[in-house]
């Protein structure tokens, strides 16, 4: 009988996560990405680097984040639920875990000029936040549809000192956003940093941002070490958008079998409805800014563009990282609609006392899809928190 | 020999190289735009595959890419244009397009497709040259289309001469650090990198694109370089002509003379 090699699920020395990822990059983005990738790595493992991002990460960012035991939650569903409170770092996700990483890299790479692209805005956020914090100048782009909808955090990165740039081409959402942050780059090769908030992009991104991600699942080991005498869950799950939270939540346990990987996308207003976000579901393999990954395309190639309640779920492609773990199967991939989020959301508030953001109640609401066993410990990983989207449970709302 | 080789042979400078969005400024105006450049006096025309997302484009093209899916552009359909064409021009002709279009189409069967219908050769700038050659070079040699890559003033020395050795036809030379469609006069940079990227001694010829939009940034680029490529501007003024033969006319006389 043939023996099976061990299956990778890192990414491999030429880029590529099994037949995902690589760099589809113009020539004229070339050089910057070299530069990247031939740095990245190299200055992560230095010492005044990690001792500076870990003194950032626990005196600034507030970690470790704690691991929350869900008592009434877990009474609900007959299980162990566990929280990972992303929701309490400063800014108020996961995002922040990534752009202080990126922004000690910028500096040691003697880039001047930071420029980053957001949807929902949180990401915008954690990137104007650490480009306060280190001098640095600031540009996000952002669609201008995004903006009318995400409006207090265009409030607080224009506080923050960072110059919103309205992107008014194709859809005007974050894709679009994302291209307008990658011609930016064209246009500024030398002095600018490009802070990509998820792990999409052409090779190093996803890798580098999974890396600054993966704090997530390795306080996880260490708190359940603490809480439960054992290091791994049963379960993980976490949502997709281009996937960067659950990045950070697998990465620690991708070669632990007996842990298994929930991620579940924002399926929208309904698979078929034409009106989804669930790119790992109905997605086709292409190349899409920057990687091959699975994508929302239409017979003749051109972007579909996505549809979720939550904006950061609303990305027509994924991080080649998923795309891997799906191919393979190591990771299942869920979907749930706008409908089950917001209930949800509702319901880990009155049960928890705790508001999540829209997109973290997509992982919540793969409870009600998937089979718990009474002794298993689940982590579901709360990437974000809710003020951003009090507009959106206020309309949706039922307070009797 | 490629209609490209034969070109250069009896031409090697001054080349005038047009690009025009396909299914813009309306569906089928591809066809009468390419037998007027041709009739003008263009040696190449590039025809544009238009993509949702053109990461290398400017706000010129992108708005023409979008205007042409909205008027209904596939890529059979740029096909079937492009048969019509040649019927009767015979010049060079390049397609020019993003990646996941050509994957979604399969890349053996675009290729093949491509020079059925009387391609010369095409521009993927978002195809990686190492992508290229790993899969998909032997299969270019065998069907005899030239594929074209982009240099930039940031491509070292070393990569050009390697990025030489793979193309055919041309190369592309990037003017300056932007995407297409900026508009200023050549600045001192760029006319050191046009020098350097000279003494290079590179087989292939190369037109300089990008930034390239009236009668003094082409004779410039003419130059330093074998001729160049226009984009944006020639894009700018069939957008809002109501006689496209007379604008065309007009554009490319423009150009050539002072």
């Amino acid at each position: 009988m043939k023996k099976y090699k061990h299956m990778h699920y890192q990414i491999n020395d030429k880029g590529y996560y099994g037949g995902f990822g690589g760099a589809y990059i113009p020539e004229m983005l070339h050089a910057n990405i070299e530069e990247l990738k031939t740095q990245y790595l190299r200055i992560i493992e230095q010492k005044d680097f990690q001792d500076e991002y870990k003194d950032l990460l626990s005196n600034y960012v507030g970690r470790p984040t704690p691991l929350s035991y869900a008592r009434r939650l877990s009474t609900k569903y007959r299980s162990k639920i566990y929280l990972k409170r992303e929701d309490l770092t400063h800014t108020g996700a996961h995002k922040i875990n990534n752009t202080v990483g990126q922004i000690l890299i910028a500096k040691r790479m003697g880039k001047t000029r930071i420029i980053a692209e957001t949807g929902a805005g949180q990401h915008g956020v954690a990137a104007a936040t650490v480009c306060a914090l280190m001098g640095m100048k600031c540009i996000v782009y952002m669609g201008e549809v995004d903006i009318k909808r995400q409006s207090p955090n265009v409030t607080r990165m224009k506080m923050l000192g960072a110059e919103v740039r309205v992107v008014k081409s194709g859809s005007r959402t974050l894709k679009d956003a994302t291209n307008e942050a990658i011609r930016d780059w064209i246009n500024h090769p030398v002095d600018t940093y490009y802070i990509i908030g998820s792990v999409v992009g052409p090779h190093p991104y996803p890798d580098m941002v999974a890396r600054f991600q993966s704090v997530i699942s390795d306080e996880i080991q260490k708190q359940l070490k603490r809480m439960e005498g054992r290091e791994f869950p049963d379960k993980v799950i976490a949502c997709v958008g281009g996937g960067s939270n659950a990045a950070g939540a697998f990465y620690h346990f991708l070669d632990n079998k007996e842990v298994e990987l929930i991620a579940v996308e924002g399926e929208g207003l309904g698979i078929t409805s034409g009106k989804t976000a669930a790119t790992i579901r109905i997605g086709e393999e292409g190349v899409f800014q920057g990687s091959k990954t699975l994508l929302m395309q239409d017979h003749e190639g051109q972007i579909v563009e996505p549809y979720s309640i939550s904006a950061g779920l609303d990305y027509p492609g994924v991080g080649p990282f998923h795309a891997h773990l799906f191919k393979s199967g190591r990771g299942t991939y869920l979907v749930a609609t706008d409908k089950e989020a917001l209930a949800a959301a509702f319901e880990l508030t009155k049960l928890e006392g705790i508001i999540p953001a829209l997109e973290s109640a997509h992982a919540l609401a793969a409870l009600k899809k998937i089979v718990l066993l009474p002794d298993e410990i689940v982590v579901v990983n709360l990437s974000g928190r809710g003020d951003k989207d009090l507009e959106i449970y206020s309309k949706n709302g039922n307070y009797e | 020999m490629s209609r490209l080789k034969t070109l250069f042979k009896h031409k090697n400078s001054n080349i005038l190289n047009i690009y025009i969005t396909a299914g813009f400024p309306a569906l089928n105006d591809t066809i009468l735009i390419v037998q007027e450049l041709e009739k003008a006096g263009a040696d190449i025309v590039e025809i544009g595959m238009p993509f949702s997302d053109p990461l290398a484009d400017g706000p010129t093209i992108q708005a023409s890419s979008q205007k042409a899916i909205e008027n209904g552009i596939t890529l059979s359909k740029i096909f079937e244009q492009v048969i019509e064409i040649r019927k009767t021009v015979q010049i060079p002709l390049i397609l020019m397009g993003y990646f996941n279009q050509v994957l979604k189409f399969g890349v053996p069967q675009f290729f093949r497709k491509a020079r059925e219908v009387g391609i010369d050769g095409l521009i993927i700038p978002d195809l990686p040259i190492d992508v290229y050659k790993n899969e998909y070079a032997s299969l270019v040699d065998e069907i005899d289309l030239d594929l074209i890559f982009l240099i930039t003033p940031q491509t070292s020395n070393e990569r050009i001469k390697m990025i030489d050795k793979l193309s055919n036809g041309f190369l592309y030379q990037v003017s300056s650090h932007s995407t297409t469609g900026a508009q200023q006069d050549l600045q001192t940079s760029q006319i050191e990198y046009f020098k350097r990227v000279k003494t290079l001694n590179l087989a292939n010829p190369t037109l300089i694109g990008f930034g390239i939009f009236n009668h003094d940034t082409f004779t410039a680029a003419c130059q330093y370089a074998n001729g160049a490529i226009i984009g944006s501007a020639f894009i700018n003024a069939v957008a809002n002509s109501t006689d496209l033969p007379s604008t065309i006319h007009q554009f490319v006389k423009d150009i050539s003379e002072s």
